[in-house]
């Protein structure tokens, strides 16, 4: 079934996410969307599911202009979607989440579980899925819900599919697993639109690339066009695909987690007798795919999670016990993993999220009595020095973009002499000019001699900005390595092999494109 | 905290039960250890001698006669508290070894727990009927399980039900007057959803179509409900008592057979119409909840409505339609408080047992089963204060009225955090 | 710094719930007033639907309706114009009435029966600013009448002493009924709306106890009514003898001052604020949510409690089962009208003061039921939460976002 989109366009007010957008997918074809985070990509694909409505443009199927009032629709034409964020409802079953809104039934609407558990295994079988029908979906791994989505589109005929940003989420070993599942779908003929801003990806699988930018499609390319091309397409300007800094001069170890281990609310020893030291004027990087512990390991220095035993010292002083208000004014400064949810209060202002944690504290206040001026004065100070960009320091923090939301963040944490920077995933969803930004206020923190620990499952990232390396492979530390070490030995380290396992591995078997392919984010 | 993409437990493959370390609280062995302990003093050892406790097994109509029971008071209630404190002692050895104590030792001890304190409570008088203690309980329950099957049948689907009490009162309300009016309860009881899902569609529209917050929503209906029927009682039901306000109540209906069983029979079996429709629509709701397509769409709303809407269900009309029928649902058992029991409408007569549905839906964990039990324990409570405060039991009349409220404030503190509500509960759907 | 980044939406989903509660409190001053007016016009018309339909008169005319029209419709605009009329008279000014004095006496009961609504709209108000529905209110306002009644008749203290020590003593007792719940909250998770509501009904039965005891009966009678509070613990009057207006007014006031700076200058009322809106970001600051849960209900409790206080010490001067009128539910409803600002809790305290002093006025001169004023609180704050309806109704549109918004979280918050 032939795909195609004509001037589709999508309008959010005075934003234009989607600007007289073509594309053609040829069936059996595996149709890559390039594009940085904030491009119009997703958006795209939300509006040809009939997520969004379009405000101008069509779509045709084979030729036949179609519309669609809802994802419904779109699934009964043979459009099926993986999305971003899994659409699985977590204390359902595989079964049940894939029989969802299709479902079989019995005499009287009796739910025919059997039929569909058949459906499952036997789709299963044949990609060699092995997904277990009767799990609950919060239970199994990543990777298996993915596949569990994937099992979705194909139960419904799914002629084109559409993956967005599938790979995330999963370890390298899963990507290539991915990457062969994808090969063996193009075979059998469904056409395949695979949304990533990974270079390295797109040019392991692809068989046509559409780069997007702004809303607006900026060329096309095949899977031999170099990555410095593509960088420069989907930005729109020659990207350095790395970071400038100058080499570090780590002190004295300032900073030092001993047999830490944490206990999540189920039960669960997410973090295993974690030890590692950080030294003034080192970055620290927690590298390791979403899911292994990394997270929580943060939340523990922070001193938000419940149950951890170990020891975390900083300058001598012991933070295991302390509540997140003891360890922030100890100089621990933090950027959470998620900042709308966690760094930002979304109705405060600017200049109120930016004294978040230092309301109570002077010049900002005497005893109880808030000084509103002297906030706004400081606020008004740090949007300047972060280049924040905001109307005012009294608008909401809502108004602003990811990228000036995730500044706000770090001018915060940065306002104030740290002995400790703790990042989690901080240019997680931001633009290039963010991501730039961000990352050279780390360097710089660094080389003003206070240690800083990054959590971040872009390899890329660890890889440009490191200068050692703590891999965590469930909730344990698989290894300790220098900042320059390769990224085939990290990717597998990542997986669970040792680091001596993993260098001897390296060695014998160079990566191949496929292995490449699994990890990659421009810098 | 949290994470923008679903967690797995740890890592790509599921985790070895070595990882798994179970936290065990130690509320349940303390609460045992402690209540045993009250149990032995107050009702055993400090209690008066030589006094002797009579439950009465059945009534004089019955074919199968039963002798009362009559037990010598200390002793039984120091031979039970001394069970509940043994209870309390098997609890604490599970505990520290990791492991949860079984539900049924915990019912145990509630059933050991509460008879030892009967015994203590009518010694020396006439006795009281273990029959007219469960016929009582099963009654005042209704009420409290439709109004519960309601918030069922709303939060499954991802609204919150506060207005559970105005949907009762309504359902008294409007049961009572077109009873009297045509001089047939059936009528009446046809009347009461009607009232229930006129205020489950106020419900619906503020909270789904105009994004009022639920909560909100709900307190004002139930003022509002409250202010109307208050004004219309004393603007036209009390001027005009006979034609407006005196409606036939149900008799009750004993099913033969099931009906003659002893004890148990007399209390499930004979009971008026309402109590028999009670039983069929925990039922169909449980099945239908569970078991149907209607009841997984219903499920994925609750819990993930983007996943719903992803797969082309109508998110808002799906929820509409369930707060409509809780609300019709919670008629129903609004039309107890007149029809099944004393007939006329009296202003605010269902005393906040709207709320204590709402604690007996969360204790039953959101499931229609679990909401029958919980709510046969609220109204055991209640009956039990009544029958007491009949007999004359040292405890002031006010606090056994207390009881059943201060019940519920137990019942919520203790459980919260251990059930799950379904994962959407009231958050408004709105599409972009 | 090369990149000009203009400003897009974040990559991510926003939360459109989050934000409405703040939108909502900044709305341009002419979207809510005139909303305002609009959504309390829509209620007296359904109010008076249900005057014409409740109205014994019109009943009779209308069984002839078809004949002669214009009697039923002559009865029914009689029932609602006296009606209204006389709800007029009675809150705001008495136009028949033969002094100074008393022409505006309406105006003074308004002010008085205002006064506990204000406090208590405060109390809930608050709440709601930093995430917590208060619909005990009424426990707390009760627990206070008690031992502010008790301190007031049972202990001898020299003259201003006394009342300041009853005052303290009724608003510590609501801050203890409210930090129950707090506590519960904080400690437990125990959703407050159900643990308010039942400790509404404890406080309930607990007062009719009390009443049966000996040390609050009051001397020859048997009905459980108190003793008078001693005059020197009494609240002053503001206008002499003639007038039932008390310093409680003016406490009401200040606590609405203090209210509103506790909200927007102190670093406390911050951190409620923070935990309301978002209570994952600011614990992640290093704010203790479960600490600004007690406190808040502590200092909500103390402000229904100075309800409780003005109603034993002033109005009244003495202790029965019924102390509380009420007075917590229409609270929650001032509170709704004056979306969670402290100028806004006062004016619409005043507004649903006057209904009430106006509603017994109305029902002792036609008849008309007093609950005909709960329904139109409850519909005034109906319409008010849904500008759309509103809008739809009378074809208008309003400026700026003026609803109520998303404050729940849920039971597992």
């Amino acid at each position: 079934m032939k795909l195609e989109l004509r001037g589709v366009t999508k309008r959010f007010g005075s934003l234009v996410a989607n600007d007289h957008i073509d594309l053609v997918v040829e069936p059996g074809e595996i149709h890559c969307l390039l594009g940085e985070n904030g491009a119009g990509k997703s958006t795209l694909m939300n509006v040809l599911y009939g997520l969004l409505s379009l405000d101008e443009g069509e779509v045709l199927l084979d030729g036949e202009p179609v519309v669609f009032a809802g994802p419904g629709d779109a699934m009964a034409a043979g459009i099926g979607m993986v999305h971003q964020h899994f659409m699985l409802v977590p204390v359902f079953t595989v079964a049940e989440n894939v029989m969802l809104g299709h479902e079989q039934t019995r005499a009287g609407g009796l739910l025919d579980l059997a039929a569909a558990s058949a459906q499952v295994r036997e789709i299963s079988e044949r990609y060699g899925f092995a997904v277990d029908p009767s799990a609950l979906v919060e239970e199994i791994p990543v990777g298996v819900q993915q596949r569990v989505e994937i099992i979705k589109a194909l139960v419904r005929d799914a002629k084109v599919l559409i993956l967005d940003e599938p790979t995330a989420v999963l370890t390298p070993q899963e990507t290539d697993e991915l990457l062969e599942i994808m090969k063996q779908l193009k075979e059998s003929g469904t056409a395949i639109v695979f949304i990533t801003h990974k270079l390295r990806e797109v040019r392991a699988i692809a068989d046509r690339i559409t780069v997007i930018r702004r809303g607006k499609v900026v060329g096309e390319a095949t899977r031999d066009t170099s990555e410095t091309e593509l960088a420069s397409m989907m930005v729109g300007r020659a990207v350095s695909l790395k970071v400038d800094k100058a080499a570090a001069t780590p002190k004295e170890v300032t900073f030092a987690v001993s047999d830490l281990t944490v206990i999540d609310e189920r039960g669960h020893r997410v973090v295993d007798s974690v030890s590692f030291e950080v030294r003034e004027g080192e970055i620290l990087a927690v590298a390791g795919v979403q899911g292994n512990g990394q997270t929580e390991l943060a939340e523990a220095i922070i001193g938000l999670q419940a149950r951890v035993t170990g020891r975390i010292t900083l300058n001598g002083k012991e933070l295991v016990g302390r509540s997140v208000r003891q360890v922030l004014h100890a100089g621990v400064g933090f950027v959470p993993e998620d900042r709308t949810v966690d760094g930002l209060i979304s109705s405060f202002t600017v200049a109120e999220n930016l004294v978040l944690d230092l309301h109570d504290r002077p010049p900002f206040a005497s005893g109880v009595s808030m000084k509103p001026s002297v906030v706004r004065e400081q606020a008004s100070a740090r949007v300047e020095e972060f280049d924040v960009r905001t109307e005012s320091v009294d608008a909401p923090v809502s108004s602003l973009s990811g990228g000036n939301q995730q500044k706000v963040v770090l001018a915060r944490e940065l306002s104030r002499p740290l002995e400790l920077l703790v990042a989690s995933q901080p240019t997680r969803g931001l633009d290039v000019g963010s991501i730039e930004f961000v990352h050279r206020r780390l360097v710089e923190e660094r080389d003003a001699d206070v240690p800083v620990i990054i959590v971040s499952t872009e390899l890329d990232e660890v890889a440009a900005l490191a200068d050692r390396v703590v891999v965590m492979y469930r909730g344990r530390i698989v290894g300790i390595v220098p900042g320059d070490t390769p990224r085939d030995v990290l990717g597998l380290m990542m997986a669970g092999v040792g680091q001596d396992e993993a260098e001897r591995d390296a060695a014998e078997h160079p990566t191949t494109t496929l292995g490449q392919a699994a990890e990659g984010v421009i810098t | 905290m949290t994470a923008t993409l679903t967690k797995p437990a740890s890592g790509p493959e599921a985790p070895a039960s070595a990882d798994v370390v179970q936290p065990v609280s130690w509320r349940g062995p303390i609460t045992y250890a402690v209540l045993g302990v009250i149990a032995l003093m107050a009702f055993g050892v400090l209690a008066e001698g030589g006094r002797s406790s009579i439950l009465g097994l059945s009534y004089s109509a019955d074919k199968v006669q039963l002798a009362p029971l009559e037990v010598p008071s200390r002793t039984v209630a120091i031979l039970l508290s001394l069970l509940c404190l043994a209870i309390a002692a098997y609890s604490a050895v599970k505990t520290s070894r990791g492991r949860r104590t079984p539900v049924w030792l915990g019912i145990t001890f509630g059933v050991s727990f509460i008879f030892a304190f009967l015994c203590w409570a009518i010694a020396g008088t006439g006795g009281i009927s273990l029959v007219g203690l469960l016929q009582g309980s099963l009654l005042l329950a209704v009420p409290l399980v439709f109004g519960a099957l309601s918030g069922v049948l709303c939060e499954r689907a991802g609204v919150i039900n506060i207005a559970i009490e105005g949907q009762l009162l309504a359902g008294a309300f409007l049961s009572a007057v077109v009873a009297s009016v045509v001089g047939n309860p059936y009528v009446g009881l046809v009347a009461a959803p009607i009232a229930g899902a006129a205020v489950g569609a106020l419900l619906a529209v503020f909270a789904i179509r105009y994004l009022v917050d639920q909560i909100i929503v709900g307190v004002v209906l139930n003022v509002l409900v409250i202010g109307v029927t208050s004004f219309l009682y004393s603007q036209l039901l009390a001027p005009q008592q006979n034609v407006l306000n005196t409606p036939d109540t149900f008799d009750r209906l004993k099913l033969p057979l099931l009906g003659d069983i002893p004890v148990l029979g007399r209390v499930l079996f004979d009971q008026s119409v309402i109590v028999y429709l009670m039983y069929a629509t925990v039922i169909v709701v449980h099945i239908a909840l569970f078991k149907t397509r209607w009841g997984l769409r219903v499920r994925a709303v609750g819990e993930h409505p983007q996943a719903a809407d992803a797969v082309g269900i109508n998110v808002n009309q799906l929820r509409f339609r369930n707060v409509v029928m809780g609300g019709a649902v919670a008629g129903i058992g609004g039309a107890f408080f007149t029809l099944g029991s004393v007939g006329a409408f009296g202003q605010e007569m269902t005393a906040g047992k709207g709320f204590i549905a709402l604690a007996a839906m969360i204790f039953g964990r959101w499931s229609p089963l679990g909401a029958l039990g919980a709510a046969l324990l609220f109204g055991f409570a209640d009956q039990l204060q009544s029958l007491l405060g009949i007999v004359g039991t040292p405890i002031p009349g006010e606090f056994m009225l207390m009881a059943p409220y201060l019940a519920t404030i137990f019942a919520v503190a203790g459980l919260v955090g251990r059930v799950r509500a379904p994962a959407a509960d009231g958050q408004p759907y709105v599409k972009s | 710094m090369t990149v000009v980044t203009e400003k897009e939406p974040s990559p991510e989903p926003s939360e459109p719930a989050d934000d409405r509660p703040q939108r909502a409190r900044r709305g341009l001053v002419a979207g809510p007033a005139v909303l305002t007016a609009l959504s309390i016009l829509l209620a007296l018309a359904v109010g008076a639907v249900l005057i014409i339909v409740s109205n014994p008169e019109v009943q009779e005319k209308a069984s002839y309706f078809f004949t002669r029209p214009q009697d039923t419709l002559g009865a029914a605009w009689t029932a609602v114009s006296e009606a209204y009329v006389a709800l007029f008279q009675a809150s705001v000014i008495n136009v028949e009435g033969s002094s100074l004095g008393q022409v505006f006496r309406p105006l003074t009961e308004t002010l008085v029966t205002a006064t506990p609504l204000i406090a208590a709209g405060l109390s809930v108000a608050l709440a709601f600013r930093a995430g917590l529905f208060n619909i005990g209110a009424e426990g707390q306002i009760i627990a206070a009448s008690i031992a502010a009644a008790y301190v007031g008749f049972t202990w001898d203290l020299p003259i201003v002493i006394h009342l300041v020590v009853a005052i303290a003593a009724g608003m510590a007792a609501g801050a203890v009924w409210g930090g129950i719940a707090g506590l519960l909250k904080a400690r437990t998770g125990a959703h407050e709306v159900i643990t308010t509501i039942m400790l509404n009904y404890v406080a309930r039965f607990l007062v009719v106890y009390l009443l049966g005891l000996k040390a609050f009966q009051r001397e020859g009678r048997t009905d459980p009514i108190s003793p008078v509070v001693a005059p020197a613990a009494e609240l002053p009057l503001l206008l002499g003898a003639g007038f039932r207006l008390h310093l409680g007014f003016v406490l009401a006031l200040l606590a609405a001052a203090f209210v509103w700076w506790l909200l927007a200058r102190s670093t406390i009322g911050f951190r409620f604020r923070a935990v309301g809106a978002n209570p994952n970001a600011a614990r992640t600051a290093g704010i203790s949510v479960e600490r600004s849960y007690t406190g808040v209900m502590l200092v909500a409790g103390a402000l229904a409690g100075l309800a409780g206080v003005s109603q034993v010490l002033g109005t009244s001067g003495y202790l029965t089962a019924g102390v509380s009128g009420g007075i917590g539910f229409d609270a929650i409803t001032v509170a709704l009208l004056g979306r969670g600002s402290p100028v806004g809790t006062v004016l619409a305290g005043l507004l649903f003061g006057g209904l009430r002093a106006g509603g017994i006025g109305m029902q002792a001169s036609t008849g008309t039921s007093v609950d005909l004023v709960l329904i139109l609180q409850a519909l005034i704050v109906l319409f008010i939460a849904a500008p759309p309806l509103v809008r739809a109704v009378f074809r208008i549109r309003t400026k700026g976002n003026v609803g109520v918004g998303q404050v729940s979280k849920g039971w597992n918050a």
